[in-house]
């Protein structure tokens, strides 16, 4: 038996041991960034105390992001010889009422129970869901987050016993074609957005000519609106390693580096843990498990540029510069980091590699479509019911994403942004189109690296696409003309236009300015910038015309193109707007229809935001008001 | 914010020697004086250009493209409010107007008596709990005005 063997067999014991069979009950408590800003550090605090003071020995286990984020924060109980069971919303109050029960009454609490890991027939007997049959889950193949919300990622035994680096295992046995020809096999295609084959790539970093060659795991999240890769690392780390050691092996390089957000410190902490773990059992070094095969990883953190998820200027940026993208040829393969030739990868696409080399190319096929195999993690976000982080086969279509995952909307859905501020807006007309590389392309947006922005009828297109390009004109690095002053031209006349102050001809000016940014931006960032005002323009043009010949914003967000109503179908007089007005604008008595003095209201919003009925709207002003005044009065 | 702040001569100088002196640590180099002062002064881009032998404008160059680093003394208390697009359609920007009413400073100002400092921020990364608002490092979720007037009460 070699070392790794003995370290993969003392795991297995562990996992058996310590949560399959265990003797005492296990907590499980989600505190990965977003269980953590739903308030997961409380609810820990909270089961420690609660336990001290029951005098009752349990194991709490913290584990990552298991994808529902809006039920955060999670806590789950697994009793001995009962199956994990799952609560959500969790309050420190809550959490202490749920221990209390299970652990000193023998009650599982199961009122609070969101649902079980167990089987058909405890579902039977207690009236718990499973819960991946949640109408959020049920469509879900996780593949990639396989391992997320059930191990401890800060603990690598888990890893190992969950088959850990038996993908890279197989690869060192079967050399590097094997490695290859399972990932041609496997059609896996970047999940980082562009959707180029990964064998491709892999092959050219392989057989490019170089003594020393790099592996790059591209983890610059910088899509405002996504956050798959964060939580992906914070949960599951040594996937994402494994692949990059795959990858370091397969191309032969000596050295991998993984450039993070600095903004994502927990995945920073828990990536340097895991890779000091690597070490400890022998997965980095000299002459790895005995082979020829030496590697190591390093950590670069960012430091904030969006365009560093460029691969040029991640290597710039890695070299020591500035972050600004320059034209290819050469290709990263050829000359990358330090001139030598550079795998880059996104993190989604090296944490799906270790699955790929485990099972094989063809076991991947199963899942998505002829062109478009696997699965695809996307940050389903905004206005939907079910927020969080998902995984689907490709080929899904966004209807079943929106609807039955995302649980709908609660106002009139309006539109979904995909492939974040460089993808494009799609509307309603468009929700049954399938979620492949090319159709999200054929549809004017893109793939991206999988943000999934929702927007119901409270969210202006207008507002929206000066939102993106706003972004944009920030991080645009200014070396191209077209993306330097593209995006000038763009925010001044959606300004204009969000001022009421747009003409028919600032449609016409925007249309030309988009597409000369797409024809001749020297990077991709500047070529899609103006993606969010094209695939707008083109399926919601009525909204731009109302704002420009009616001085009228439908969604109520424009200031002064609009003045706020409450609607007598909707409106309970719950008086709960009453309280929430600092102008003394809105009157009425409980029980009764309230009403709206708009010369007194500031359209702070505040009523708006607090009105569970949704009962105050934005309506046309009448003819004679002059909106500039009104806007100027206004701010 | 984008001007170097005045030599600061007492300021005790940082030791750069566990670093290698190649070009490509220049990233890593800043990221450290920043840990350790909090900001990067005229004094350590001086120092920096000394020890990567290069042009004191190569290193604010550098450190100027990138949004993390800064060249003035930080606030005591770092609020920071995120406008990602998640954010942005849950709110944050009139959440972003509530905290400059209540500390009294604009997106990337210091308050006269150095307690609170503002930003906006790009994305945060916690985008299914929007808005979100930072303190210190620490991230409040589901963010309203109430919420809002209570979490920075804790910090007065």
């Amino acid at each position: 038996m070699n070392k790794f063997d003995s370290y993969r067999e003392e795991a297995l014991q562990k996992w058996d041991s310590q949560i399959v069979h265990s003797e005492l009950p296990v907590i499980y408590l989600g505190t990965a960034s977003c269980g953590i800003a739903a308030g997961a550090l409380d609810v820990l605090e909270t089961i420690q105390q609660t336990l001290t003071e029951l005098g009752q020995p349990a194991r709490i286990i913290q584990v990552g992001c298991i994808g529902p984020c809006y039920l955060e924060p999670i806590m789950d109980i697994a009793m001995p010889g009962g199956p994990r069971v799952s609560y959500t919303n969790v309050t420190p109050q809550k959490a202490k009422k749920i221990l209390q029960a299970n652990l000193a009454e023998g009650d599982m609490a199961s009122k609070m129970a969101k649902g079980h890991f167990g089987d058909d027939s405890f579902s039977v007997r207690t009236g718990i869901p499973k819960f991946f049959d949640l109408p959020m889950l049920k469509p879900q193949v996780r593949v990639i987050l396989k391992n997320c919300g059930f191990i401890d990622p800060e603990d690598g035994d888990h890893y190992l016993a969950q088959d850990g680096y038996l993908g890279f295992l197989k690869v060192l046995e079967a050399g590097p074609g094997y490695a290859l020809e399972a990932l041609k096999e496997s059609g896996l295609r970047g999940r980082g957005g562009a959707g180029f084959p990964a064998f491709k790539k892999w092959e050219l970093a392989r057989n490019a000519q170089g003594e020393q060659k790099y592996v790059v795991c591209n983890a610059d999240e910088g899509d405002p609106g996504a956050f798959m890769n964060r939580a992906l690392i914070e949960s599951d780390p040594h996937a994402v390693l494994e692949g990059l050691l795959i990858a370091g092996y397969t191309v032969g390089a000596s050295q991998g580096i993984i450039y993070v957000r600095a903004e994502y410190p927990l995945a920073v902490k828990r990536l340097k843990k895991a890779i000091a773990q690597m070490r400890s059992y022998g997965l980095l070094g000299e002459n790895i498990l005995g082979s020829e095969f030496s590697f190591d990883i390093s950590i670069k953190e960012g430091a904030g540029a969006f365009v560093c998820g460029e691969e040029t200027a991640l290597i710039a940026s890695l070299e020591g510069k500035r972050g600004m993208p320059r034209p290819r040829p050469p290709f990263p393969s050829d000359s990358g980091y330090n001139g030598c030739p550079t795998l880059i990868n996104n993190t989604e696409t090296f944490g799906t590699v270790p699955a790929i080399m485990r099972n094989g190319g063809e076991w991947y096929q199963q899942f998505g479509t002829p062109g478009n195999y696997g699965t695809k993690t996307f940050s389903l976000v905004g206005k939907v019911r079910n927020t969080g982080l998902i995984e689907v086969p490709l080929g899904t279509p966004l209807r079943q994403v929106v609807e039955e995952i995302g649980g709908g909307t609660e106002l009139a859905f309006k539109a979904v942004q995909t492939g974040g501020p460089l993808g494009g807006c799609l509307g309603a007309s468009q929700l049954d189109t399938p979620i492949t590389y090319e159709s999200m392309r054929d549809q004017g947006s893109i793939m991206g690296s999988g943000g999934l922005i929702v927007m119901d009828e409270s969210t202006c297109i207008v507002d929206m696409a000066r939102y993106f390009i706003g972004f944009a004109l920030r991080e645009s690095c200014g070396n191209c003309t077209p993306c330097r002053i593209g995006t000038r031209v763009l925010i001044d006349r959606l300004e204009k236009i969000i001022r009421g102050e747009g003409e028919a001809h600032d449609l016409d000016v925007m249309r030309a300015a988009a597409d000369t940014m797409v024809k001749t931006s020297l990077c991709g960032l500047g070529q899609a910038a103006s993606n969010p005002v094209s695939s707008s323009l083109n399926f919601f043009l009525s909204e731009y015309e109302s704002h420009v010949h009616d001085s009228y914003c439908q969604a109520g967000v424009c200031k002064g193109l609009f003045q706020y109503v409450i609607s007598a179908e909707r409106c309970n007089g719950c008086g709960v707007c009453v309280k929430a007005c600092s102008s003394n604008a809105i009157q009425g008595k409980l029980k009764e229809l309230h009403t709206l003095d708009v010369n007194l209201c500031t359209q702070c919003h505040a009523c708006v935001e607090v009105c569970t009925k949704h009962a105050i709207i934005g309506v046309p002003l009448p003819a004679e008001t002059d909106h500039l005044v009104l806007s100027e009065a206004l701010q | 914010m984008s001007t170097l702040s005045t030599p600061d001569l007492a300021e005790d100088l940082i030791d750069l020697t566990i670093f290698s002196r190649q070009p490509h640590q220049l990233i890593p180099i800043l990221q450290y004086c920043q840990s350790q002062t909090g900001y990067i002064s005229r004094n350590t881009v001086r120092q920096i250009a000394d020890f990567l032998e290069v042009s004191e404008a190569h290193v604010y160059g550098v450190a100027s493209f990138y949004t993390q680093f800064r060249f003035e003394k930080p606030g005591d208390h770092q609020i920071r409010i995120c406008l990602g697009t998640a954010c942005h359609v849950q709110g944050g920007e009139i959440l972003s107007e509530e905290i400059q009413k209540i500390i009294g400073i604009g997106p990337g100002e210091i308050s006269e008596d150095n307690k609170f400092e503002f930003h906006e921020v790009a994305c945060l990364g916690c985008c299914a709990q929007a808005p979100v608002v930072e303190v210190d490092g620490r991230i409040y979720g589901k963010m309203t005005r109430k919420k809002l007037q209570k979490v920075l009460m804790g910090y007065e």
